[in-house]
């Protein structure tokens, strides 16, 4: 991975830094520059591409955060914000002369107001650790990416994360109604208000999954729903992927809208029986469709589904009769990534297509796979049209994960071709950025990174992502000079 | 000035030399808003792409909004919000202004089922922002900035939107003589139960409403279930249909005098609505309040509140902190350096 030249002079002046950094933080152990304890922070859960940063400081509050980064302001110092460390496109992985600043340490809940469906944390604290704050009052909090366990708020800010229930639920900008952010300045604003809206424009709407480049946010206001009375899921076995991507289109135009629909095919079933032996039919494809509501409603709906699916002569429809055996149909899709990993070395794609071209795309996938020799397994949010071809390689092997590069590049600029987008979820981050141009123009690029050149004036909020290396290298440069 | 293609636009754009201001119906100017040479959006017209079975809709920025809804209805979907839909209103100006009905409290603004959009810029350049897929992390998310940006950033052309599916049943539970808090509270119980309820207000006249909707069984199992959990709050009459969200959704229309647009926490409400003047309306569950009031009248804001007057006269509070004021102006700049669009706020 190419990223630029560190700034030597930073390096050269570590020691300075790192004396000024410890100034600005209440507990001296907030400052981390022993090269043992930097490794941690090489890089984020893409971790291919690794470099040991400059320092890591662990701030505990908001005002520490802003003197942490007036200090990197003054000096010149790139900021590498991260959460959890959970990105899967190197959305946090530092450079050489940056100051990662982590949030681990930011945990707190500040406020919880059943009344005004709100949550406000500090955005260390994890999606899951949310909803365990307010689910003994009978609350959620929607957004449910899969690493939900690990990863932070902050981070699902930064990402604009979804999840498999944001069909029905929306994605992190649709349940982030303010937050407490702080520019590279050192300034605090606070954006959003009372149902999202702040004066004037959309701030918070452009600082949400703007991948850590215009600000840090260390406070987070939060829609929270109440909890459905119930869920239940139905898995609907195909002996093709089109006649499932068919199915998925029928079930969404009869107005029913399920809270998830998920997809996998054949490989990824194969690979997670082995796994984890959760039962599943031996099929080419296989939905599992989720509803929720009371007793009565759920079996409304999936009566419907039943009706709907019947028409595509399934070769199994299993409904759920427990909670065992809920359980069980979601088992499998949630193993899939650990069950792909036990078989091999895989890169997880995250393209999005317009649901009507999944038949086509999963035949172009088919084909392409088989012309690079490698083999794909697939595993998605059908409902959005969030694909997650996961490519497998040896990556032992000499130019393996080169020639599984080429086919994931071809993959994604298939997804734009087809109407959709290079990353649905996980962020561009420094994996995607140079595909930026397959789906962008050069003056669609410009005005984002003038977006970013009034946040962060002189570019050392988050370096090289985001935007293609040789793009934004002018605006890099004007600061270095 | 009436532009019959985005080219054109462009070159318009480009050509100006003083203030413009970009209008599709203009249903729903401010006072201020609408001065210098208008440019009217509704040449570009037309829906571009429509997808029932991916729930998205592509259309041109100068469509009337009653097309739009036509072209979804004939699908058996409605847009995934809300708007109030006054005569002549074109989706540009649903889309610049983030009109967003009653169905926020569930299914959020315009600015969240907005997905994409084309625009030009005060440079007269065409940017593409976001796509036609409801997730995309693809970049900053600039849809959500020129939403609700009031024509100020530039001239939206085309908008990418989410679709859902018209529910087959649809009932009002409608509660009277309830006070101030008693009404806040009725609402407070619907929306923090698991009935989802996807409106919640109280009109002018104080009739609390509350909506749900979905398959038959569904809605008639929510509605007397959420008929006993407000039993106690007074008489609870369950009516077919939602007509009484369409007068909600229409009342800032009717008003006469200055009208304000306050947005609060419903905890926050009840104290407010003491200190009203005059007829007003209630939606989002208490978190939205429409004021009429005598010019010069002013709201006692709580904490973290804001209010703008819409109608009558210029008002805005409370003022955006320095900060937030500078990054607006200097965010406006970059869209429109030489600063052609007008714009009240």
């Amino acid at each position: 991975m190419q990223m630029p030249d560190p700034d030597a002079g930073v390096i050269a002046r570590r020691d300075d830094i790192a004396a000024r950094l410890s100034g600005a933080v209440a507990d001296k152990s907030a400052v981390i520059t022993d090269p043992a304890e930097t490794r941690v922070y090489e890089c984020d859960a893409l971790s291919a591409y690794r470099c040991a940063p400059l320092a890591v400081v662990l701030p505990s509050t908001t005002q520490e955060v802003a003197a942490v980064l007036r200090i990197c302001h003054e000096e010149g110092v790139p900021v590498v914000p991260r959460g959890a460390g959970t990105s899967l496109a190197g959305g946090s992985m530092p450079t050489a002369d940056a100051v990662v600043i982590g949030l681990a340490r930011m945990t707190g809940v500040l406020e919880i107001s059943t009344d005004d469906r709100l949550i406000r944390v500090q955005t260390g604290r994890t999606n899951l650790s949310v909803t365990g704050a307010v689910e003994g009052q009978g609350f959620f909090y929607a957004p449910d990416p899969s690493s939900q366990l690990a990863c932070a708020i902050g981070g699902n800010i930064a990402m604009n994360s979804g999840g498999a229930h944001c069909l029905k639920y929306g994605v992190t900008t649709n349940n982030l109604l303010g937050a407490t952010v702080v520019l590279m300045d050192g300034s605090v604003v606070e954006l959003g208000g009372p149902m999202g809206e702040g004066p004037g424009l959309d701030l918070l709407g452009v600082i949400c999954g703007s991948e850590g480049q215009l600000g840090i946010v260390t406070e987070a206001t939060l829609r929270i729903l109440p909890k459905p009375e119930g869920a239940r899921p139905v898995l609907i076995a195909f002996d093709s992927a089109e006649t499932a991507g068919a199915c998925v289109a029928a079930i969404i135009r009869s107005g029913i809208l399920p809270v998830a629909i998920e997809y996998m095919d054949r490989p990824c079933i194969h690979a997670t029986e082995d796994f984890c032996g959760a039962g599943y039919p031996d099929c080419e494809a296989l939905l599992i469709v989720e509803v929720e509501g009371s007793e009565p409603e759920i079996t409304e709906q999936l009566s419907l589904i039943g009706e709907i699916a019947h028409r595509f002569a399934p070769l199994e429809f299993r409904e759920s009769r427990s909670e065992e055996e809920s359980r069980r149909i979601w088992l499998g899709r949630k193993s899939a990534f650990g069950a792909m990993g036990v078989i091999s070395d895989y890169m997880c794609l995250d393209g999005t297509i317009p649901v009507s071209q999944l038949p086509h795309v999963l035949q172009r996938i088919g084909e392409m796979s088989a012309e690079a020799g490698l083999r794909v397994a697939n595993v998605f949010h059908a409902g959005d049209g969030n694909m997650h071809p996961l490519i497998l390689f040896d990556a032992n092997a000499p130019g393996d994960l080169e020639r599984c590069e080429a086919l994931g590049a071809d993959i994604l600029r298939l997804c734009v071709e087809v109407g959709g987008c290079l990353t649905g979820e996980h962020g561009v981050g420094v994996e995607k950025r140079e595909l930026m141009s397959a789906q962008y123009s050069d003056a669609d690029l410009e005005i984002q990174m003038r977006i970013k050149d009034v946040f962060d004036p002189h570019w050392l909020l988050n370096p090289a992502k985001v935007f293609p290396l040789a793009t934004s290298a002018p605006r890099r440069d004007r600061h270095a000079a | 000035m009436r532009p019959d293609s985005e080219a054109d636009l462009a070159a318009m754009i480009r050509a100006a030399n003083g203030t413009l201001s970009i209008t599709g119906g203009a249903t729903r100017l401010r006072p201020g808003e609408g001065q210098g040479a208008r440019i009217d959006m509704r040449g570009l017209s037309g829906i571009t792409l429509y997808e029932p079975e991916a729930l998205t809709l592509v259309v041109r920025a100068g469509t009337l909004l009653a097309d739009v809804h036509k072209a979804l209805a004939s699908e058996k979907q409605m847009l995934g919000f809300e708007p109030d839909p006054r005569p002549g209103s074109t989706i540009g100006g649903v889309a610049a202004s983030n009109a967003s009905g009653p169905r926020r409290v569930s299914a959020g603004a315009c600015r969240d089922a907005m997905i994409g959009l084309r625009m030009v810029t005060g440079s007269g350049e065409v940017i593409r922002n976001g796509g036609r897929v409801m997730k995309n992390v693809t970049g900053y998310d600039l849809v959500k900035l020129a939403a609700g940006s009031r024509g100020t950033l530039g001239a939206l052309t085309e908008i990418a939107l989410k679709t859902a599916p018209v529910p087959p049943q649809r009932a009002t539970l409608r509660l009277s003589g309830l006070n101030d808090p008693g009404a806040i509270a009725a609402m407070t119980v619907a929306l923090t139960g698991p009935f989802d309820v996807t409106g919640a207000g109280r009109l002018p006249d104080r009739t609390v409403i509350l909506r749900l909707e979905g398959l038959p069984g569904s809605v008639e199992y929510r509605a007397s279930a959420l008929r006993r959990a407000l039993t106690d709050r007074g008489d609870v009459q369950i009516v077919e249909g939602d007509a009484d969200f369409r007068t909600l959704r229409d009342y800032p229309r009717t008003a006469t005098a200055v009208l304000w647009r306050i947005v609060l926490r419903p905890s926050q409400a009840s104290q407010l609505l003491a200190g009203l003047p005059g007829r007003h309306a209630i939606d989002w569950g208490g978190a939205l309040i429409w004021a009429e009031a005598a010019p010069g009248w002013q709201p006692d804001l709580p904490p973290g509140a804001q209010a703008d007057a819409v109608a009558g006269t210029v008002q805005t509070l409370p003022a955006p902190d320095p900060v937030t004021a500078r990054l607006n102006a200097a965010i406006r700049a970059e869209f429109d350096p030489r600063g052609l669009f007008a714009g009240g706020s």
